[in-house]
């Protein structure tokens, strides 16, 4: 599990494998759980299980099975645990690993309302642990590491697989509700660039504000049906065109939300409109604040994480964009299809050395 | 990037009743040329050059050729005084909100006497929108000038011409506003403009700069989306709202996640995690206050990184931060602050300017002035003419002031000045010299007493002032103005301390000498200084004919007493102008007395002998304080000596009157006399082996920071390895600290029983203070 400050991530192993022996062995709360697991797509008011993302023929530990990826609002963790404890998960004698912030503070709830013990693990740690193994184990089908060929050419931009098998050094971005920035050496060389409290609990916290809507989706779909220009203030509005002296393109955003600054502009636009530019601005900052961490740690390979880049193409291709317009084509942007669950995948891999 | 017109304002309207006040803004207009403005969202920033005619005190020796020898010039003043119109150059800034900008063009256009400008350079994001009502109105040609090339330009003008132009605003320390030193060499710096977006600009040299980076998320972002969130619609209005709110309520936080810090990373717990982050996750309402507060902290943490990561990949350690966002509001230097110290762990400070707001429109009117090579001289900030720092409060609702009848406006006005200055060669580390003893921005106690002082000083000021000018009926009444004048600004300073840099004994004397010139009392001692100078040439060949009968160490002595019996008499310290004033007889003698007997406060005097027993040194530059018995009776026989020991002496000595200290062209007359009298001095003058140099300044203090470049060009020529700063201003007030390359004497009578009570001692303690640099900071 990975607790996040907006979601839980969860990582649950279904081994396929399981003999008529075993079966007969088996507890029936551990049969319950995995029914309940692996028959429903949808749990409770928030919990999703992303079908599209499980990895079958897996082998973990010597077992075959399928990896299945869940997540839910870390609102509905009492409920979780309420959940917990009616399928009596405590009997099961197995350790649950958590990582995230939430593995902290929730804690003690967890041994009070389901009385469970975690194992608290460190999140950038399972984050990379998680991002090499996925990306090690799946091999076949769809590629987990992509990118955006042509970035900038809205025309021919397409996605293409990219081989991470060679992956140091590397700057992970990892966008949940606020950001980290790692740099990644080697397997247990890395360290915390910087982060920025501008992330996706942003985009959405501010959107929830300016168009009332509730849901990242929400948000989202309105982000895509609106414009952004309508808001922002553009380089061209102020200079007329490029700013040549400095070699400014006159599309490029002199001033987020700059526009709204004028009464008539505010009454103007859409929600549809406020969505995509607070979209924008969020991502645009992030690739920003990357490239100056790529040029400052001499790193060429930024792979983006995180669930804000959920169904988020918009962002992704925003970012490609941004490194590769303003670094002049020296910074690539990758993207993993596992976005936001390695660090739960990481935590999972500590199963059998709970220490 | 550039500020976009301040839209919100909506209304350019103003009452038409509002007079300008014509003997406070736009002054000088007469001669005005070179116009250059620079119009923002909100504030319209005006530059001009004008000439101001001064009175100034100028002496001349009487034609003493026909007659025979000194004795017969007996009873004849020895030079005669003179008062002369002089023209210097000035430079005028006024800042003004864009509402007054008609009333302020009409105001010129009735006062512009000069007709040949033709154009007026312009910058800034309204400098479009009002282009044709300042051709139609002023009748000059509108030549837009590049944005960010004038900031810069203005930048690298105040930073080079401002002492104390940059500080480090810390909200909670005891002085929210401290100071930096002027570095002798400005580049590189980074400067972060922060209008409506960012731009992050690096500065090489005078005409080198770079844009290297910069953000969309700036003022325009905190304005458009605070109006956004809190449907408030001004900028300065929500900026009092963020002061008041508490962003915690929406911002979730490492604790909100983790429960409290995150130890293994050194993230507090109350660190934000997610700016907004609450306001996604809750259904609850938000207050605008909460809301304006957390938008700026996003806001000016996002900054203060970009602006960390970009220092950090440039490798500068000098960042400036200006443009609306900033301009003067402590809320937000508070926050860039506080972002710029958590991104950096204290390796880059944010530095402020306080002249941020007319950068653009000093360098629009540099561009303009090109041909007039601005950047070849000297500038100094006029203490007079400028209201000093925040004069208008942002705070203010413009409506409100104008129903109270006052144009809110705010000024800074700089003299071009004769000399170009520089450091003096001798100066250990430039970097870190301060001319300042105590910064009375910092300590509280000292500056309630010289505010005090300087108050309770002024009857006499005035006084004086008024009898310089005995035959001129309106004096009294022009002193009366320079006494409004002055006592105005003391009392901006109780409240302001930080108003015009750091604060000090300095600042406060330099301020008076600026007033006084500004109601044409160029020099109220002349008479004064005549008077003395006439008495003490009088006893000079008695003073050296006693001295010389004097055994080696009893002269050595007996010179060193007189240059300190000497440095008593001084009408700038009030016990003393006292005495003067009630006894003109207090006589030299009776000087000698009044003196501390050794061991003296500071008491360097043996170490100092032993140093005269060693071998002449090559060349000693003596910074000269009073006239009259100072200098005649008291430097004069002392130097003699020097000279006689095969030591070359500078006299370096005032350009323009302070107080009764002598000035450089009175100097002159007196060592003529003396040589006249004494033949050691004459032919040491003949010889060029005594040399009398300007100092570059008119202020009773001293700044080795700015000094004359000929002075310097000298001190370098002539291979000086001793430099001796006599009298309270320069020796005690400024320079007690100053560390020098070379040997060194200060030496000083303390004439102030406050002063000298803070120094351990007594009224007339003596401070005799000679150092010799250590091997490692000779090498240095």
């Amino acid at each position: 599990m990975d607790i996040g400050g907006t979601l839980v991530k969860l990582v649950y192993f279904e081994p396929k494998d399981i003999t008529a022996e075993e079966e007969q062995e088996e507890v029936e709360s551990l049969k319950s759980i995995r029914r309940f697991l692996t028959s429903h797509t949808a749990y409770g008011k928030t919990g999703i299980r992303d079908v599209h993302l499980e990895l079958l023929d897996l082998t973990l530990w010597g077992r075959k099975g399928s990896l299945h990826f869940i997540r839910f609002s870390t609102h509905e963790l009492p409920a979780f645990l309420q959940m917990g404890r009616n399928k009596h998960f405590s009997s099961l004698h197995t350790a649950l690993c958590a990582t995230g912030g939430g593995a902290f503070k929730y804690e003690e709830d967890f041994r009070t309302m389901a009385n469970l013990k975690l194992f608290k693990l460190d999140e950038l740690e399972c984050l990379i642990k998680g991002v090499l193994y996925i990306d090690s184990v799946v091999s076949s089908g769809l590629s987990e590491c992509y990118y955006f060929e042509h970035p900038t050419d809205p025309e021919l931009c397409e996605q293409k697989a990219y081989n991470l098998e060679n992956p140091y050094p590397l700057l992970l971005v990892n966008i949940g509700s606020g950001v980290s920035i790692l740099a990644v050496y080697s397997k247990d060389n890395y360290k915390r660039v910087t982060g920025t409290s501008l992330g996706g609990g942003t985009f959405l916290g501010l959107c929830c504000l300016l168009t009332g809507c509730s849901t990242f989706e929400e948000a989202l779909a309105m982000a895509t049906e609106g414009e952004s220009t309508r808001v922002d203030k553009l380089v061209r509005e102020i200079y007329g065109g490029d700013y040549e002296r400095f070699g400014l393109p006159g599309w490029a955003v002199a001033s987020s939300f700059g526009n709204m600054m004028c009464k008539e502009k505010r009454e103007s636009v859409s929600k549809e409109d406020l969505a995509r530019a607070t979209l924008v601005t969020i991502t645009n900052n992030i690739g920003s604040i990357t490239r100056m961490c790529a040029l400052n740690e001499n790193i060429k390979r930024v792979v983006f994480v995180g669930n804000f880049l959920r169904v988020n193409t918009l962002s992704m291709k925003l970012l490609a964009y941004a490194l590769d317009y303003w670094s002049k084509g020296q910074l690539k942007a990758l993207f993993l299809r596992h976005e936001g669950y390695f660090g739960a995948v990481g935590a999972l891999l500590e199963l059998p050395n709970p220490s | 990037m550039a500020l976009s017109g301040g839209t919100d304002r909506g209304s350019h309207r103003m009452d038409k009743s509002i007079i300008l006040p014509p003997d406070e803004i736009f002054r000088n207009l007469e001669n005005a040329k070179r116009f250059a403005i620079d119009i923002g969202g909100s504030l319209t920033k005006l530059a001009y050059y004008s000439t101001v005619q001064h009175k100034v005190a100028k002496v001349r020796s009487f034609d003493h050729s026909a007659k025979v020898s000194f004795q017969e010039t007996d009873g004849d003043p020895l030079y005669e005084i003179s008062v002369q119109e002089e023209i210097t150059a000035r430079l005028h800034f006024i800042k003004f909100e864009n509402a007054y900008i008609e009333t302020c063009l009409d105001f010129i256009k009735d006062h512009l006497v000069n007709t040949e400008t033709k154009v007026i350079k312009a910058t800034g994001g309204g400098a479009y929108k009002f282009k044709d009502l300042i051709e139609k109105k002023l009748k000059l040609k509108v030549d837009k000038e590049d944005e960010m090339t004038c900031l810069i330009k203005g930048c690298n003008f105040v930073l080079k011409n401002i002492p104390h132009e940059a500080f480090v605003y810390a909200k909670h320390a005891d002085s929210e506003f401290r100071f930096q030193n002027t570095h002798p060499d400005i580049f590189p710096y980074l400067l972060i403009n922060i209008g409506s977006g960012v731009s992050i600009v690096k500065v090489e040299s005078e005409d080198k700069f770079e844009r290297i980076g910069g953000s969309s998320i700036g003022g325009g972002t905190f304005w458009g989306l605070g109006a956004l969130l809190t449907k408030t619609k001004r900028f300065d209005e929500l900026l009092q709202l963020a002061s008041k709110g508490q962003h915690t309520n929406v911002d979730m936080l490492v604790k909100d996640i983790y429960g409290g810090a995150y130890g293994s990373l050194g993230l507090t717990g109350d660190l934000i995690a997610s700016s907004f982050g609450k306001s996604a996750t809750t259904d609850k309402e938000f207050s605008k206050e909460d809301m304006a507060k957390s938008l700026l902290h996003m806001i000016s943490n996002d900054i203060g990184q970009l602006a960390c990561l970009y220092a950090k990949l440039h490798n500068l350690t000098r960042v400036y931060f200006g443009g609306f966002f900033i301009r003067g509001h402590p809320v937000t230097m508070h926050t860039i602050t506080y972002s710029i110290n958590f991104f950096t762990k204290g390796e880059v400070q944010a530095l402020f300017l306080r002249h941020e707001g007319y950068l653009g429109a000093i360098g629009a009117f540099l561009k303009g002035a090109e041909e007039d090579n601005p950047n070849q001289y000297s500038w100094g900030e006029n203490y007079a003419g400028s209201s000093g720092l925040m004069s208008v409060s942002p705070e203010l609702n413009p409506v409100q002031r104008a129903r109270s009848g006052t144009f809110p406006f705010d000024m800074l006005e700089m003299d071009r000045l004769e000399r170009q200055l520089v450091n003096l060669p001798l100066l250990h580390d430039p970097t870190s010299y301060i001319p300042d003893t105590v910064d009375l921005t910092e300590d509280a106690l000292a500056r309630d007493y010289w505010l005090y002082c300087f108050e309770d000083a002024l009857d006499g000021v005035v006084k004086r002032a008024v009898a310089s000018q005995k035959d001129q009926p309106e004096a009294a009444e022009r002193a009366e103005k320079f006494r409004q004048k002055y006592r105005h600004k003391l009392q901006t300073l109780r409240h302001q301390p930080f108003a015009y840099g750091s604060l000090t004994v300095r600042s406060l004397l330099d301020t008076r000498e600026h007033c006084l010139n500004e109601f044409n009392f160029p020099d109220p001692y002349s008479k004064i200084k005549q008077k003395e100078n006439d008495m003490a040439l009088k006893y000079y060949l008695k003073v050296v004919k006693s001295v010389e009968e004097l055994s080696w160490e009893q002269r050595q002595f007996a010179l060193v007493k007189g240059l300190l019996a000497g440095n008593v008499f001084d009408w700038g310290a009030k016990a003393v102008s006292d005495v003067l004033e009630t006894d003109p007889e207090f006589g030299f003698e009776q000087a000698k007395q009044q003196l501390q007997e050794r061991p003296w406060l500071v008491d360097a005097y043996s170490q100092w002998i032993e140093r005269m027993k060693g071998p002449p040194h090559k060349c000693a530059l003596f910074f000269v304080d009073n006239s009259g018995i100072d200098i005649i009776l008291g430097v004069f026989p002392f130097i003699r000596e020097l000279l006689l020991r095969g030591t070359e002496v500078v006299l370096a000595s005032n350009s323009g009157p302070a107080l009764n200290d002598v000035t450089n062209s009175e100097l002159q007359i007196l060592t003529e006399r003396i040589a006249a009298m004494d033949p050691v001095i004459q032919s040491a003058f003949k010889e060029d082996r005594l040399a009398l140099v300007q100092n570059g300044s008119s202020s009773p203090c001293l700044d080795l920071s700015r000094l004359d470049k000929v002075l310097a060009t000298v001190v370098r020529e002539r291979g000086t390895d001793l430099v001796i700063i006599e009298g309270m201003g320069r020796a005690i007030h400024t320079n007690y600290y100053a560390m020098l390359s070379c040997e060194s004497l200060k030496l000083a009578v303390i004439k102030n029983s406050w002063l000298a009570e803070r120094l351990g001692g007594k009224i007339f303690s003596v401070v005799f203070k000679y150092e010799v640099p250590s091997k490692s900071q000779e090498q240095h």
